[in-house]
């Protein structure tokens, strides 16, 4: 009960922008611009043609294989940049000038080295998603309590036994959030990405619903699905907080 | 009686230059095996830097630490230090937290060892229980027996009960001697509860302020277990809040 009175004003402010969307069209007489029932009938086509499917299952693709590659390379990255001040001392300004590059501006160079296939947004989501990774990842280091450390040191146990139980369950939780963060951008980057000369993909839907036929129903269908994924993507990174081991972290 | 510490005219300062500050100007202190020494000093005089140093944490600048007759230059496993704010993982279970200190052991039932320990501190039913489920005391439980398991001939122990309410404290103070009664351990304990020092110790030193140095030690010569209430005990109080610059008869005049 209490859970439908919090949710109660957010749900009343979306069918307010709905009404007044739709009050507008209506006004207006806009024969371009759909109104929400069109978006709604748009949907169902995309649906019943089965075209949604695939052009979900290709921007997740993208998405996946490019976040877990960038997973697989900033993680140890990170953790080799914490533990290591040298090596912190000489990768942390390349990544401080490389970071603030919008993932976008990679698209030529992208186009360039990989063609316009599947590498291409895959490297883009790489790019974008790997840099907030290594930084969360280093911070995660770096913020370990000295007396945790001090202890691991007292009881004498071996560089493994030092990785294994103390760095790395100290670190995860803001490896997680490093996710959660690569993985938002992540998102966002692949609609960009595949507005260029793919064929499949949520990306594409959008820019050739417009491009063949001005179709903006299904332009805005293809966004707010993009919305809704992104949350449901964002709600499983969440999940991961709950885990067993980092609790501790969020448990105060 | 063997001595187990030597503390050989240490001394340390930190930072150079203008800037630099001594913390401990020559302290020389014998420790002998099976015995329990407890610090005290008023508040910053550097008891922490002279724990630190003798625990093998930090190299004092000129001096030594010997321990069974070899320097100490680092810290290891046959002197574990427990400190105020504790290091209990809070990643681990309790479990795996006493297990900690046994990787690398050739120890065959690491669990089974880890959960008599747990027992004997009062933590039966916690094993599997994550730090941040249990209470203050218990996760000084915890911290004490993650310590003993490793069968340390030394504990340090750095303000150990002092984030602790005043019972949990006192009913801290006695669950310490009763193991200390069954498995014999060197101790260094660091206070700033004199009565503290009092209650558990053979021998109470007490350091000036900072830079310190050693300004007065009292053989703790009454029987055990002592009562804290008892006449003998609170004039000895008196006397070591005398030298602490605290002497007067009223409670408040506690050091910090």
């Amino acid at each position: 009960m209490n859970r439908i009175k919090e949710a109660l004003p957010s749900v009343a402010v979306i069918s307010m922008l709905i009404a007044v969307w739709w009050a507008v069209v209506a006004l207006s007489g806009s024969v371009i611009f759909p109104t929400p029932w069109g978006v709604v009938a748009g949907t169902i086509e995309l649906v019943q043609d089965g075209t949604l499917w695939q052009h979900i299952g290709a921007s997740l693709l993208r998405v996946g294989t490019g976040f877990a590659l960038a997973v697989a390379f900033a993680v140890p990255l990170g953790l080799w940049m914490g533990w290591v001040r040298g090596a912190f001392a000489t990768l942390n300004p390349l990544f401080q000038i490389l970071r603030p590059i919008s993932p976008i501006a990679w698209i030529p160079i992208a186009i360039l080295w990989f063609g316009v296939g599947d590498a291409s947004p895959i490297y883009l989501i790489f790019i974008s998603s790997v840099f907030p990774m290594v930084v969360q990842t280093t911070e995660g280091v770096h913020t370990i309590e000295g007396r945790y450390l001090r202890a691991a040191e007292n009881f004498g146990v071996s560089r493994y036994t030092l990785f294994s139980q103390v760095v790395i369950p100290a670190v995860l939780p803001q490896v997680i959030v490093g996710m959660r963060i690569g993985l938002g951008v992540a998102w966002l980057v692949v609609v960009a990405a595949e507005m260029i000369a793919l064929r499949s993909g949520l990306g594409y839907l959008i820019i050739d619903s417009r491009n063949a036929g001005n179709r903006y129903d299904l332009v805005i269908a293809g966004m707010i699905i993009i919305g809704l994924i992104g949350l449901l993507l964002d709600g499983m990174m969440r999940l991961l907080e709950g885990l067993k081991w980092v609790r501790w972290r969020y448990a105060h | 009686m063997r001595t187990k510490i030597e503390v050989r005219n240490v001394w340390k300062s930190f930072g150079s230059g203008k800037d630099r500050l001594p913390v401990v100007e020559g302290v020389s202190l014998n420790v002998g095996d099976g015995e329990f020494v407890a610090i005290v000093g008023p508040s910053g005089c550097g008891k922490t830097t002279l724990m630190n140093m003798i625990a093998g944490f930090i190299r004092p600048d000129q001096g030594s630490i010997m321990i069974d007759g070899i320097e100490r230059t680092k810290p290891d496993s046959k002197g574990i230090l427990i400190s105020q704010l504790g290091s209990v993982f809070p990643w681990l279970t309790v479990q795996k937290n006493l297990m900690f200190g046994l990787n690398g052991h050739a120890q065959p039932d690491k669990a089974g060892l880890a959960d008599h320990y747990a027992a004997i501190v009062g933590l039966k039913g916690f094993e599997n229980s994550y730090p941040h489920e249990l209470s203050g005391g218990m996760l000084k439980r915890a911290e004490l027996a993650r310590a003993l398991v490793v069968k340390p001939e030394i504990l340090y122990m750095d303000e150990p009960f002092s984030a602790l309410d005043a019972l949990m404290s006192l009913r801290m103070r006695g669950e310490l001697l009763r193991i200390l009664s069954e498995e014999r351990h060197t101790v260094l304990l660091i206070t700033h509860d004199v009565e503290e020092a009092i209650h558990m110790a053979d021998r109470v030193v007490v350091l000036s302020p900072r830079p310190t140095k050693i300004q007065a030690t009292f053989e703790v010569k009454l029987p055990r277990p002592r009562d804290v209430t008892s006449h003998a005990v609170q004039e000895l109080r008196l006397a070591v809040l005398r030298e602490l610059g605290a002497g007067d008869r009223s409670p408040a005049a506690e050091v910090a």
